[in-house]
Order: structure tokens, then sequence, then C-alpha cells
């Protein structure tokens, strides 16, 4: 951390998007985490992803529990929404929030504590019902907030920062993901923003559950030879499926790649993706064959990251519960008094 | 591209831009921070070795520093460096104990002076003390040369003048003043080991328009004028004057003219207002003072009536460029115009003139019959002949007069050692680490938000009241220290190790202005394109590093970089350091000499 806020003086030729924002207008305080905390790399992308879709800042809702990933809301878009919930219970405040105002953009920010361990039922209901959202998980695998004793998602053998050997099985969160009807799962890695900016990106304009299972090395804990979750190790054994590009509406295509290697994935929302392929046989339209690949590599150490699976006509928990088009706040007298009359027919209905 | 080589002196001393662009490589940013510790007498003194004139120059600098000031370019005004040199020299103690005394015993080698001005100065200062004797000529009878006769008091007390002149003349050399040189030989034929050239370029320019020999006695060479105001020669003027000339000294005199009966002054220059020499401030100072600066106005005659000047005719001109580039003054076709006067000053131009220094003596003049000078050592063709200040190159200003004396000294002791001046001395250069601890530097790097400081000036109708009452106050304490927190210490450089770092991108993602790119090396053009943010300022070095594990290169733009530290304070490993890098020039004396 730093005891100074960031200089409000920019680099003179920022570029501002579509609001006539910069990057600088999306962030917010500055963060208290240790020094090279992989965390606020992501914050860092989410930044720079929501400036590329020209968010309004004030339209984004984040929600978080309870860690170190759950403080990192407060180090981005600072003109957002925000809420700090019980730990493990980030799903369920978001999804009550979504059901509440389904106009704004959920981001929910936790960890794999938060996630995998206290609030691991949570995060299960909140895919399975397909909340319109992004879920991100921060993962670090240890519990960097208590001094890094081992998460939930911490590989078996992996070591200690002082050299006990992890003896508990993981939870692989994008499995459960996938087994859970997630309709967006991708893994990324703090390291590497080319691959998580656009997956954010991705993932906010998909319509449905978005999962995003991102690797983040905890500088003062995981960060050593023994670790899996590690810079070095991430990097040595990082197996990439696909990267991607964002287009939306009708922006030129100019990326000019070798025939064949490329797939474009058309969105609900009129958004296009476009993936290179870097493994061939990988399809992320496939459930079942995204989650036989993701063990098998698993099982060799391998840690496999990219857009895994997308599902292009999503279902939302609205068009579930069939609730009303309008945020609950707007609502009127009009539409929320039905009158003598409704009574009357809804009374008879019943008798 | 190639990674960066920091050991090149040059590398961070570019980056420190005021020093840089400073003739004299004044440690800028390490003075400032010894004002706003409140340290006026340690600030005064890093000045005094680099510049030799800080309170002289506090007031008058041309300050090409500050437009080279970074805090420029990361938002709207540089920091007022100049004034804050002033600050340092009116609040310190008593120098004199940190002064170099005179020599206890002479080296047995003789130079001579030839013009008591900021040049020679300069050379009897860092001479003295090494035991030359050293023989001042000068044509005035107080030393100072232009510093004394040219700059009007009001913008520079006699009291700053004598006090630095002073401790120069302290160093006792021999002074030989009121007494004008009229032969070069005969300077050489008293047998000195060099001679230094310092005499400026005391000839002002004339108009020789239709009128000029007829209403001669209304029409003031403006250098001359100036000096005779200073020495008390003259001591009023006419109601109306006209000003000839864009240059400062026509701002000199146009001011001075306003405090001796004028009180309809108005400035004519050629050429159009933004082209005018005088600097951005001597100009706001002039209108401040109630003086319209009329431009694209070309003087046509001097008119006149029984002998006696009138006033002025212009033709009124545009400015048009052709296909080079170059302006051509156009006449609009408009009406002359006519402006009445009592008096003119011509401040046109100066130039140089050697009339005393006899063409057989081995010291060769080109074509505009100045003598050619190396830019480096100083000397003229005949190598015991040194020219400095405007004496060497034309017109220019105090502080590059003072850059050329130093030089020069450093050619006389190297000559006089037997050492050959060509070679030049490498600066002393230090380079530290500022961490005292997990987020502390022994620098501030909070980065101030305040706008530059306007320095206050006396009330208008006092100030014109007086020609000798100094018109700028001066920052006092607490402006001063608000102004010093502008300062962005550039000279705190960030060194990266590459080998200590991760490549976690915390320093890319803290770093406030877009400084830091991780990305696959490349020419420094494609380079330059990819960085986070473009680097589109081609003066500014690209600092790269290679030998990361990923193999990327990490590409730091200097040019807009707040020298905030965050990168080194994000950084988990150390990789980012800040040092803070002070360079010394090298001066005439034993270092010097070091390098054969």
């Amino acid at each position: 951390m730093t005891y100074l806020n960031k200089p409000v003086l920019h680099h003179p030729k920022l570029k501002a998007n579509a609001l006539g924002l910069t990057h600088r207008d999306y962030e917010g305080k500055v963060s208290t985490l240790c020094a090279g905390c992989g965390h606020d790399s992501i914050s860092a992308a989410i930044i720079q992803a929501c400036w590329n879709l020209s968010l309004e800042p004030h339209r984004i809702a984040k929600l978080s529990g309870i860690g170190c990933s759950s403080k990192t809301p407060d180090y981005f878009l600072g003109p957002a929404h925000g809420f700090n919930s019980v730990h493990g219970r980030m799903p369920s405040v978001l999804t009550g929030a979504n059901l509440a105002n389904r106009e704004l953009i959920y981001l929910g920010v936790s960890g794999d504590g938060d996630s995998a361990s206290i609030g691991l039922g949570q995060f299960a209901h909140s895919l399975r019902r397909g909340v319109n959202m992004l879920y991100i998980v921060e993962n670090n695998g240890v519990y960097g907030l208590t001094k890094g004793q081992f998460s939930a998602t911490a590989d078996r053998g992996s070591a200690s920062k002082r050299g006990v050997s992890n003896s508990d099985s993981p939870i692989d969160m994008v499995s459960l993901a996938l087994q859970l009807g997630a309709t967006f799962i991708a893994r990324s890695f703090s390291g590497d923003k080319t691959q998580l900016v656009p997956l954010i990106e991705a993932a906010i304009l998909h319509k449905g559950a978005a999962f995003i299972d991102c690797i983040s090395p905890c500088i003062a804990f995981n960060n050593h030879p023994g670790s899996t979750k590690s810079f070095d190790y991430v990097r040595a054994h990082n197996e990439a499926v696909n990267t991607l590009d964002v287009m939306i509406g009708r922006e030129t295509i100019t990326a000019d790649y070798a025939p064949g290697t490329t797939r474009e994935i058309v969105q609900h929302d009129g958004s296009t993706l476009r993936l290179h392929k870097l493994a061939d046989d990988y399809d992320p339209t496939d459930r079942t064959a995204a989650a036989d690949y993701l063990q098998r590599r698993h099982a060799k150490g391998e840690v496999v990251t990219g857009l895994l699976y997308l599902d292009p006509a999503p279902r939302d928990l609205h068009a579930g519960l069939d609730t009303v088009e309008t945020p609950l706040n707007r609502l009127g007298d009009a539409e929320l008094i039905p009158g003598a009359k409704a009574i009357e027919r809804i009374n008879a209905a019943l008798r | 591209m190639q990674a960066t080589d920091i050991a090149n002196p040059d590398y961070f001393h570019k980056v420190v831009d005021c020093q840089w662009a400073c003739p004299a490589h004044t440690p800028v940013p390490e003075y400032i921070r010894l004002i706003a510790a409140g340290r006026y007498t340690d600030a005064y003194m890093i000045n005094w070795r680099s510049n030799v004139f800080p309170g002289v120059l506090g007031r008058t600098c041309d300050r090409p520093c500050e437009p080279a000031c970074r805090r420029g370019r990361v938002e709207k005004a540089p920091v007022a460096i100049c004034r804050l040199k002033r600050v340092a020299a009116d609040k310190k103690d008593d120098v004199r104990a940190y002064l170099p005394k005179p020599a206890k015993q002479h080296n047995g080698k003789r130079v001579a002076l030839i013009g008591a001005g900021p040049a020679s100065l300069t050379v009897a200062r860092d001479l003295l003390p090494l035991g030359y004797q050293v023989t001042i000529y000068e044509q005035d009878p107080k030393a100072g040369g232009m510093i004394r006769s040219q700059i009007p008091r009001f913008r520079l007390p006699e009291s700053v003048i004598d006090e630095e002149v002073g401790y120069i003349l302290g160093l006792e050399p021999e002074l030989r003043l009121g007494r004008r040189v009229d032969s070069l030989k005969a300077v050489l034929a008293e047998g000195y080991d060099a001679v230094f050239v310092g005499c400026g370029a005391p000839r002002g320019r004339d108009l020789e328009i239709s009128g000029r020999k007829e209403a001669a006695a209304n029409i003031h060479i403006g250098i001359d004028w100036l000096s005779s105001v200073s020495f008390g020669h003259v001591g009023k003027i006419g109601k109306r004057v006209i000003v000839l000339g864009g240059g400062n000294t026509a701002m000199d005199c146009c001011r001075t003219s306003r405090r001796l009966g004028g009180s309809d002054v108005k400035v004519v220059v050629r050429s159009g207002f933004e082209e005018m020499k005088a600097s951005p401030w001597e100009k706001e100072d002039a209108m401040h003072e109630d003086i319209p600066i009329l431009n694209y106005m070309v003087p046509k005659a001097f008119l006149h009536k029984n002998g006696r000047l009138t006033g002025m005719s212009f033709e009124k001109v545009r400015a048009e460029y052709d296909t080079k580039g170059r302006r051509n003054l156009v006449p609009t076709g408009e009406p002359d115009v006519t402006i009445e006067c009592d008096d003119v000053l011509v401040a046109v131009g100066q130039e140089n003139a050697f009339p005393w220094i006899e063409r057989d003596i081995g010291i060769e003049f080109d074509k505009w019959n100045m003598p050619k000078v190396d830019a480096a050592t100083m000397q003229s063709t005949l190598p015991k002949v040194l020219f400095g200040g405007d004496a060497a190159f034309g017109p220019k200003n105090i502080i590059w007069a003072v850059a050329h004396g130093h030089e020069a000294a450093v050619s006389i002791d190297r000559m006089c050692a037997g050492l050959n001046p060509s070679q030049r001395p490498a600066p002393a250069v230090t380079v530290m680490s500022q961490k005292m601890g997990i987020h502390e530097w022994s620098y501030d790097n909070d980065v101030s938000n305040d706008a530059r400081y306007k320095v206050p000036l006396r009330p208008k109708a006092e100030a014109l009241g007086d020609i000798k009452l100094e018109v700028e106050l001066g920052f006092d304490a607490r402006l001063g220290f608000a102004e010093a927190a502008r300062c962005l210490n550039c000279d705190v450089q960030t060194v990266f190790s590459a080998s200590a770092c991760i490549e976690c991108d915390a320093c890319v993602d803290i770093c406030p202005m877009d400084c830091i790119t991780f990305a696959a090396n490349g020419e420094e053009k494609d380079l330059r394109a990819r960085l986070t943010a473009p680097a589109l300022n081609p003066t500014q070095d690209i600092y790269l590093q290679t030998g990361l594990k990923t193999g990327r290169v990490m590409a730091k733009d200097e040019d807009v970089c707040l020298h905030c530290g965050l990168c080194a304070e994000r950084c988990p490993t150390g990789a980012w350091d800040m040092q803070k890098y002070l360079l010394h020039t090298t001066q005439a004396g034993h270092a010097c000499r070091s390098s054969r």
C-alpha cells in the first residue's frame, strides 16, 4: 500500500471514451492492499474494461463479501454503487439487488475464501439461478488477511510459505460453474491484462450469469517456489485455449488472422466475440467437453485459461420469474396498488 | 531498442530538464528542496557554486530552465524557479564564512580579464582561489558590466550587485577601472599566461532613416541611455516617448522612461507581438505599467520641426510566409501612422565591436567580424586568448556568460597545467537511494496541486514614483514554501532493476501518468506508439530495461513522470527505487586536471 493518494495530475494526452471520460475517471480510492497484490491488477483491468465499454460508472453496482478481494471495490469505480456484505453472502445480496433493479450492471467481487469456503452455497445458487452479473473470484489460494493459511482452492501438494504441504483436495471453481449452469465461464491471470480485460468486457456484456476465476498471486503469502498460484508457476503452466476480441456494434473489423483459427460468436446483446483459437481441440460451446478438458489438464498441473464456456443465448433469472421490467424504485401507486376490483377478482378466484 | 545506459551521466541529467536547460547546469531541484526546508543559506550556496550571481539572476535571469520545466508539461505553468532563487538570496544568512578565501600564495600564473561583467567575474571567481594572479580591465568606474550598467535599479537594486560582485572582489583581483582597453596587443605584451575577453556586446544598433541627423538631440541609443541613467548622468526624459524595438532592452527602456517623466510611453515593434524577443514576463511587466505595445509598424521617418523632434511616422505591415516558412513583412497599403513624441529610444539590437583587437595577432574573425571561438574551450584561434559572454557569440544573457566563464576558467587552468583544454572534465555525479522506510522517502513525494504563485508587486503608483524602488517584492517564506512544493523533484530518478522484477504490473497500475509499460521490445519508433500512453515527445527519452523473465522489456516514458515514487512504493520487490541524481559540473581546480 501507499500512504499517499494518487496524484490528480494525469497524462496530458489521455484519451477520452464515448462519454468523454478518461480511464482516471473510473478509478477509486488508493489501494490499501500489499504492494504488488494481484488483486490490484484485477482492479486496474476492471477500470480498463469499463472505460473501454464507455459504461457510466454510476450505473454499475459493485458488491463484495469479506477478504482482501472483497476490499477491492473501494479501489475502482469510485462513483459506482457499492455494497460490502457479510462474509460469503455477496451472491444473495447481489441477487436481491438485481431483482429490485435490473437496469444496473452487477459486479460481484469475491475471493476464494469468500466464495469457495464460507460462501460456497451462495455462490452455487446465484449461478444456477442465472443472475445477470459478472461474478469474479480473485483466486490466490490462501487466506491473506489471516496470514496465509491454505484456502479451499489450494492445490493438493502445494506448499505454504513455511513449507507445509496441503493435504486437502482443491475446489475448482470453473468446474463447479460449468456444472451449475453458468452461461459465461472464463479463467484468467492477474498478470495478463491483455487476456483479462477483453474477458471482463465480454462478461459484462453477457446477459446472464458470467463467472471469471482469476488467478491472483498473493505476494505476501503465496508467491514462493512451492506454490501453484505464484507468478512464476502460473506463467510457466498457463495454457490459454483462446484469446478474445470484443466488438460492439458496427466497429470495423481490422484484425488479420490466419484463416481457420478464429471464430466469431454473436452474443444476445449484439456484441461479437471473436475468439482466436490457441488449442485446436477446444470448443468453448461444448459444456461437457470443456469439463473433460479442464480435468485432464488440471491433472497435468496445467492452468487452463481463456473463455472456457459460452452460451450465446443465456437465460436470465428475471425471465424465469417473469418479473416486471421497471426497477422497483420507479414503480408508482398506479402499478403497485391493483385496486378494489382486482382484489375482488383475486378473492373470487380463491373462493 | 537497446537497454538504457544509466551509467552515462547525460541520461539522468537530461531527465532533470531544468538543470539540463540551464547553461551553468545549476542543480535546481536540489536547491528548491533546501528552500522548502528553510535552509536558505545552503540553497544559496548551491546556486553560488553554479551560477555565481544568485541574487542578480533570481531577479533578471532569462530562465531557460522554466520553459523546460516538466511541471509545464503536466499542468499549466512551470515552477517559478527564477524567483525561488531570489528567495534563497533574500533569506539567507551571512554566507561569507562559506566563501573561498583569497589564495595564500600565488601559483605564478597571470591572467587578464577584459571587462568586469558576469563572464569575466566568473573566470575571476574560479581562478583566484587557485592562486592565479588576475587583472581585470573595465571601462566603467565600478565592476559589474551590463549587470550594473544596463539593468534598471527597479528590477535589480544596487545593493544586490554590490554584494555579489563584492564576494568576487573580496578574492583580491587587481582592478584597472575607468580605463578602456584600446589594444589587445598591448595587453598581451604584458606577458599574461591567458587573456579572457568578456567585454560584452557594447554597441547598440542605430536606425538610419530620414530625420535621424536633424532630430539627433532627442534620439537615444537604448543601451547607452540605460547606462547613463544607471550611472546618474541622465535623470529625466520627455513626457511622450517612443521606444523602438521588441527585446528586453526595449522593455527596460520603456519602464525606465515611465519613471523619469514619461507619462505617455509607447513601444513600437516591426514584427508581431508574439514574435518579440522580449521574455513574456518582461512584456507583461511593461504592459502592467500602462505601456502599450504597437506591432506590425515599420519606422519610416523621424519627424522634426526647427531642428527638434516632433514625432515619427510608421508604415503598417502584415506578416506573410513564403513556401519555406520564412516571414516577410508586406505593407498593408493603409496610410502611414504618425505618432507624436518628445523623445525616441532606439533599442533595435546590439552588436559586438572589436576595433581594439588588432587583426595581425593571430585571432581570426569570421565574415560577421566575430572572433572564431571554440564552443567547448572558449578559445580563439590564438589559444591563450579566450572569449566569453556576449563577446563570444553575440548577445545572449547573464547565465550564458556565467557558463562561458566557468568553461574558460577550466580551459585556462588546464592550459596552465600543460594539459589539452579540448579534453573536457567529466561532471561529478552521485546517485543515491532516497528510501528511508517502507513508504518513506527523504523527499516530499506527495505532489502539490497548487497553481503557480505570482510574485507580489509594489503598488504601481509607488513603484513608478522612484526609479530605485524595486517593483517585485519577492516571495515571502510562506509563498516560497508553497511554490517550492510545486517542484516535481525530477532529480529523484526512477531506477529499475530487471533482475528483481516479478512483472506483477503494480507499477503500471499505480502510475498516475501512464508512464510505464511492459511489452515486447521493438524499434524505438514502434515501441513509442505501443506504450500505455503513446510517447509523443521525441525530445524525451524512453528508459528501457531488458532481462525480464518473460522476455518482455520495461519501457518508461520519461516525458511526464511526476517522480512521485508510487511505482517504488507499490513495488513488492524493490525493483523500482527512487535515487537522487546530483550532478555538479567540474570547475577549474584539481578535479578538472585529473583527465589527461
